[in-house]
């Protein structure tokens, strides 16, 4: 149901909201780190995608929505779904292949489901949940249930013929549902520039006269606004919305990302404009917290991985006769 | 018992399963204001309005996956795709996602939708409109895959289609559509995995499923006449598959013939082959037998296409080999 | 707090690394997530960092070295810390990894669980005989049945107590009395042509199947021959007739006066046949043929020769018509051209009597207390005991015997 307090805009944001908006940046990126170490000392194993530098997309846009929004992300999804609350043990635990983990060892990194917190999953085929998000959006539409549908995705997705179908529909029928596109620049290894005709995303969804956006993805308080902005047309029944946010993921593509694609000191320009240095100097200049908060919120993410870590390691290994559950629902 | 169309069977269960749950919805291409394609959803249109029963953009791949999410989100959608054909462009959306989900999310997730789709040939609509690809979808698991032949089947498979939580792939031949047989008259549902025995016989098995039962029959008439009688078991679901009439049919006769539309190679009949082979080895008198569609694209021409379809002396005489 | 460094996992498929560079010196202090050596994998080059602060005590591979995966590289941890553990041994693997492969695959559930709900119970297997029927693999029916090993008298020994092979070949074994020991020399193994398997399965089934009695008489061929040089020198236009051309006649005209030899044994039948189309074995090449000459009783002499020419020459090509393999009734086997006394023969199924021929010899015979040279041909009547008797047979041959020793009656 409709959560009952109203997302206040950007800037009358209290102060413990703010510092929540650090605190869930600084947890993904700690989260994300210790996901590396743990992949390199293979107690991770297949695709592992990081979300290093993108956190404010994800924390602003789903601290603007209601818990009971259904969210939809690609397989880069760790970010996502702590941002939307999930817990973080039992994130790593999935990483891990553990029976504890959010879907009990069978998606891995990739696949984390939670729909309790209306956390409707990672997708691992490009575009290929955006269709899904039509007909969550679809459902809300016809229940009346006052929720509606974010579907993140990224620069790549965008010339995949699911895209297009989808964005029409989406209008046609006025599916309440926001399309955030994560635009990195980069489908992989391949820039934006040499393989879409048209690079300003947002522009796409003219076509299918929805309102459309450009965002700035490094900055936690522009996201919140503009998908706070977004929502609230879409709750009203306006239809579908689009926003496009610009942002710059630090690590490779997966683990197995040399990055020879492109060069180390355009990574490091974008992490002058990192979200989590940037709002910390920010609430600082604002008196909003001081350099023993900030250590204090360190303290605390470090121990919530590192809690989330021992959770993974000293959980179970999904028992084998299992193997054949969960292919059906048995009927019941 | 009344005598009603497999077309009328699916359409008066479509009707009935709309006027009971208000989150039965209905898409697909031109199935509202057109009446469908193949006239099956004709008059829902105008009985439950454009909400209900949703003329889609020609968008196979967002219309199957807009029904995963409808699903997903609480109701329950039943997807017409036309035809079996245009299926492969939302191939993506039943095989990565429908067939998953529930899986990947340790059964958070369930997908309780139906697809329905024309298939088969025999109307000298060539090669891109005549394909029966079922078998395709009985490999995946996660997804459930029904073949009815008669309009009883229709209807008591649709109705369990309407009850199940997972995905159920619904295959209507287009030979089948206007063929009458009896219904019951009083509410049933006919289970998945569980085939029907058409006619008993003590000497061969054939085995069938579809459009292809009727041809199966043709060929026990003319078993009949050369003195050899035959069990013809129409399978009703491929997925889930009743291995047990199956493998009682062939300890019985000893002697079994596989037949269906599609191509040979690599196709669901060698399925059931190896299931026999695997179950009932020491009960054959013979190698198990396929009488498939001819290997090639289906062509146009009428004489073409039904020397490319298995017939009924194709079938007399593959069992017939086996004496 | 010690920390290890490892060679990295940094891709699913990656196995091995190359340190191509430590770009911390031991003693150096080291930040957490600074770059700490440069390493290579077979995709690409690679920076690792450092996951935990401290100082960078020791390396364990030094640059140029590959390692698995896994192996302990370098130790960075605080001043004070013991690292006592390390020195024995450059490396060492580190923890298992969290995801080793389950030790034992996992159970299906039941063959269907494919298709079926998991509730249902696994199917039972058959009984080892349904229906009365014996568990045995095709291979090891084929062999009982050349080998005519009954089945039911032997157990199996394959799953669920199925015949297979090895079991019929030890059936085949304990029923010869002495295992021959193997020849000296080199043994070829010579593949058998489809007409030799074709013979070895019929002659085989026919004298398993059909008791075979044999009666034998010599035949004066005097007249015989002296009528058929007169025809062959004699008459003009005159199809040259041979000797067996001869005895093909009077096959036909006795078998039409004993036309239970013109039976066949089917199905547990016996099907007499009115039509009398008697085959002649011809020798080829790859093996035996013996075609029909159908209906030979309403055939001339001359008519058979004819017949009997064209159809040797067709076997030869390979040109006989569907009937004539299949539509024979009785059988002449002459092998006396090769200059040999005489042939008991086998009866080709489903027919029920062969008569096989030898050649003919100027023999001494007493003839009225005299003693004379005749020319005498020996032949043998293989007959099928479930047809016929011995006396039957005897009267048979006998009506052959006097046809060919009084020869006009071949002409009538």
């Amino acid at each position: 149901m409709t959560q009952l307090i109203d997302k206040p805009p950007a800037k009358e944001l209290p102060n413990e909201q703010l510092i929540e908006l650090l605190r869930k940046m600084m947890l993904i990126r700690r989260f994300e780190t210790k996901a590396a170490e743990m992949y390199a000392k293979q107690k991770i194993a297949g695709f592992l995608h990081l979300y290093n530098g993108e956190e404010a997309v994800a924390v602003g846009a789903i601290s603007a929505l209601n818990d009971d929004d259904q969210l939809l992300t690609h397989y880069r999804d760790h970010g996502h779904a702590l941002a939307r609350g999930v817990e973080p043990g039992r994130i790593m635990a999935e990483l891990f292949g553990k029976e504890t983990g959010v879907s009990g060892g069978r998606g891995g990194s990739m696949h984390l489901f939670d729909t309790e917190k209306s956390f409707m999953g990672g997708y691992a085929i490009v575009c290929g949940h955006l269709p899904l998000a039509c007909g969550l959006a679809l459902a809300n539409q016809r229940l009346k249930n006052g929720r509606i549908v974010i579907c993140f995705f990224g620069d790549g997705a965008v010339n995949e013929g699911e895209f297009h179908e989808s964005l029409n529909l989406a209008a046609v029928w006025k599916l309440p549902v926001i399309f955030m596109c994560e635009n990195n620049f980069y489908g992989m290894g391949t820039d934006i520039r040499r393989v879409s005709a048209v690079i300003e995303i947002y522009k796409r969804a003219a076509a299918y006269a929805m309102p459309s956006k450009q965002v700035d993805g490094m900055n936690v308080l522009e996201m919140y606004g503009e998908t706070l902005k977004a929502a609230e047309r879409v709750r009203a029944g306006e239809g579908p919305s689009f926003l496009e946010a610009i942002c710059f993921r630090y690590r490779g593509h997966s683990m197995a990302d040399p990055e020879a694609y492109r060069d180390r000191g355009q990574t490091e320009r974008w992490r002058e404009l990192d979200p989590i240095i940037t709002f910390r100097k920010t609430l600082t200049e604002d008196g909003v917290i001081d350099e023993g908060a900030f250590q204090t919120l360190e303290a605390e993410v470090e121990d919530i991985v590192n809690e989330a870590v021992r959770f993974a390691e000293e959980s179970p290994v999904p028992q084998l006769e299992e193997l054949y559950t969960h292919v059906y629902k048995e009927d019941s | 018992m009344a005598e009603m169309s497999f077309r009328g069977a699916l359409r008066l269960t479509l009707q009935e399963e709309l006027q009971a749950d208000e989150n039965v919805i209905l898409m697909g291409e031109d199935i509202g204001a057109y009446g469908g394609s193949y006239s099956v959803t004709k008059g829902l249109f105008d009985e439950f309005g454009p909400e209900r029963v949703m003329d889609t953009p020609i968008s196979e791949s967002v219309v199957v996956g807009a029904g995963i999410g409808a699903a997903m989100g609480g109701l329950r959608p039943i997807v017409e795709l036309m035809t079996i054909n245009f299926s492969l462009l939302a191939l993506d959306q039943i095989v990565n996602n429908a067939a998953k989900l529930s899986y990947m999310s340790a059964g958070q997730i369930h997908v309780p939708m139906v697809i329905r789709m024309a298939s088969g040939a025999g109307s000298q609509l060539s090669s891109q409109h005549s394909q029966s690809l079922e078998g395709w979808y009985a490999h995946i698991p996660g997804i459930k895959v029904v073949v009815p032949y008669t309009p009883r089947d229709a209807r008591g498979l649709l109705k369990t289609a309407f009850n199940e939580q997972n995905p159920v792939i619904f295959i209507e031949h287009t030979a089948l559509y206007a063929r009458k047989g009896e219904v019951p008259d009083e509410d049933y549902a006919i289970p998945f995995g569980q085939a029907e025995v058409m006619r008993e016989g003590a000497d061969v098995t054939l085995i069938g499923y579809s459009g292809s039962v009727y041809q199966t029959l043709g060929a026990a008439d003319i078993l009949e006449e050369a003195g050899r009688e035959a069990d013809v078991i129409n399978l009703r679901t491929l997925r889930p598959l009743d291995v047990d009439t199956i493998v009682a049919s062939v300890r019985k006769t000893h002697r079994a013939v596989v037949i269906e539309d599609d191509w040979k190679f690599g196709g669901f009949a060698g399925e059931i082959a190896a299931i026999i082979m695997e179950e009932a080895f020491d009960d054959l008198d013979g190698p198990v037998a396929r009488v498939c569609g001819a290997d090639v694209p289906m062509p146009y021409a009428k004489a073409l296409e039904q020397s490319a379809l298995p017939n009924p002396q194709q079938i007399a005489d593959a069992a017939l080999a086996l004496f | 707090m010690i920390s290890e460094v490892v060679m990295p996992q940094m891709g699913a498929d990656m196995e091995e690394g190359t340190i191509i560079k430590w770009l911390k010196n031991e003693g150096d202090k080291v930040d957490r997530g600074e770059i700490i050596a440069e390493i290579e994998t077979d995709k690409a080059n690679v920076e690792i960092e450092a996951f935990d602060g401290g100082v960078f005590r020791r390396t364990l591979a030094g640059e140029g070295d590959t390692v698995d995966v896994g192996t302990i590289i370098a130790i960075i941890a605080d001043a004070g810390d013991d690292l006592s553990a390390y020195e024995n041994g450059a490396t060492k693997q580190a923890a298992t990894p969290a995801q080793k492969a389950p030790s034992e695959p996992a159970k299906k559930p039941a063959p269907k669980a494919a298709g079926k709900e998991p509730a249902k119970a696994i199917a039972q297997p058959a009984p080892a005989s349904s229906d009365g029927r014996v568990r045995a693999s095709p291979v090891a029916r084929r062999l009982a049945q050349e080998h005519s090993v009954d089945l039911t008298a032997i157990s199996g020994t394959g799953p669920d107590g199925r015949i297979v092979k090895r079991d019929v070949e030890a059936a085949m074994a304990g029923s010869t009395p002495a295992q021959t020991s193997p020849a000296a020399g080199a043994t070829t193994t010579i593949e058998m042509s489809k007409m030799r398997q074709t013979i070895a399965r019929r002659m085989s089934q026919s004298k398993r199947e059909a008791p075979h009695y044999y009666i034998t008489v010599d035949i004066d061929m005097t007249e015989a021959e002296r009528l058929r040089r007169q025809l062959n020198d004699a008459v003009e236009d005159y199809p040259r007739v041979s000797v067996n051309d001869m005895i093909v006649r009077a096959a036909a005209i006795s078998l039409a006066r004993h036309l239970m030899f013109n039976s066949l044994f089917v199905d547990e039948q016996v099907q007499q046949h009115s039509d009398i189309n008697v085959c002649i074995a011809i020798a080829l090449d790859e093996g035996l043929i013996a075609p029909a000459i159908l209906d030979t009783a309403n055939k001339t002499l001359g008519e058979i020769a004819d017949a009997s020419r064209d159809l040797a020459g067709r076997a030869k090509s390979g040109a006989l018509k569907p009937a004539e393999y299949t539509g024979g009734t009785f059988t002449v086997s002459n092998v006396g051209m090769f200059g040999v006394e005489g042939l008991i023969a086998i009866i080709q199924p489903p027919q029920t009597a062969i008569l096989g021929v030898g050649g003919v010899r100027t023999t001494p015979v007493v003839r009225d207390g005299r003693i004379e040279t005749a020319d005498l041909m020996k032949t043998a009547l293989s007959a099928d005991h479930r047809v016929t008797d011995g006396a039957q047979g005897a009267q048979f041959l006998n009506e052959i015997r006097r046809l060919l020793e009084s020869p006009a009656s071949l002409l009538v």
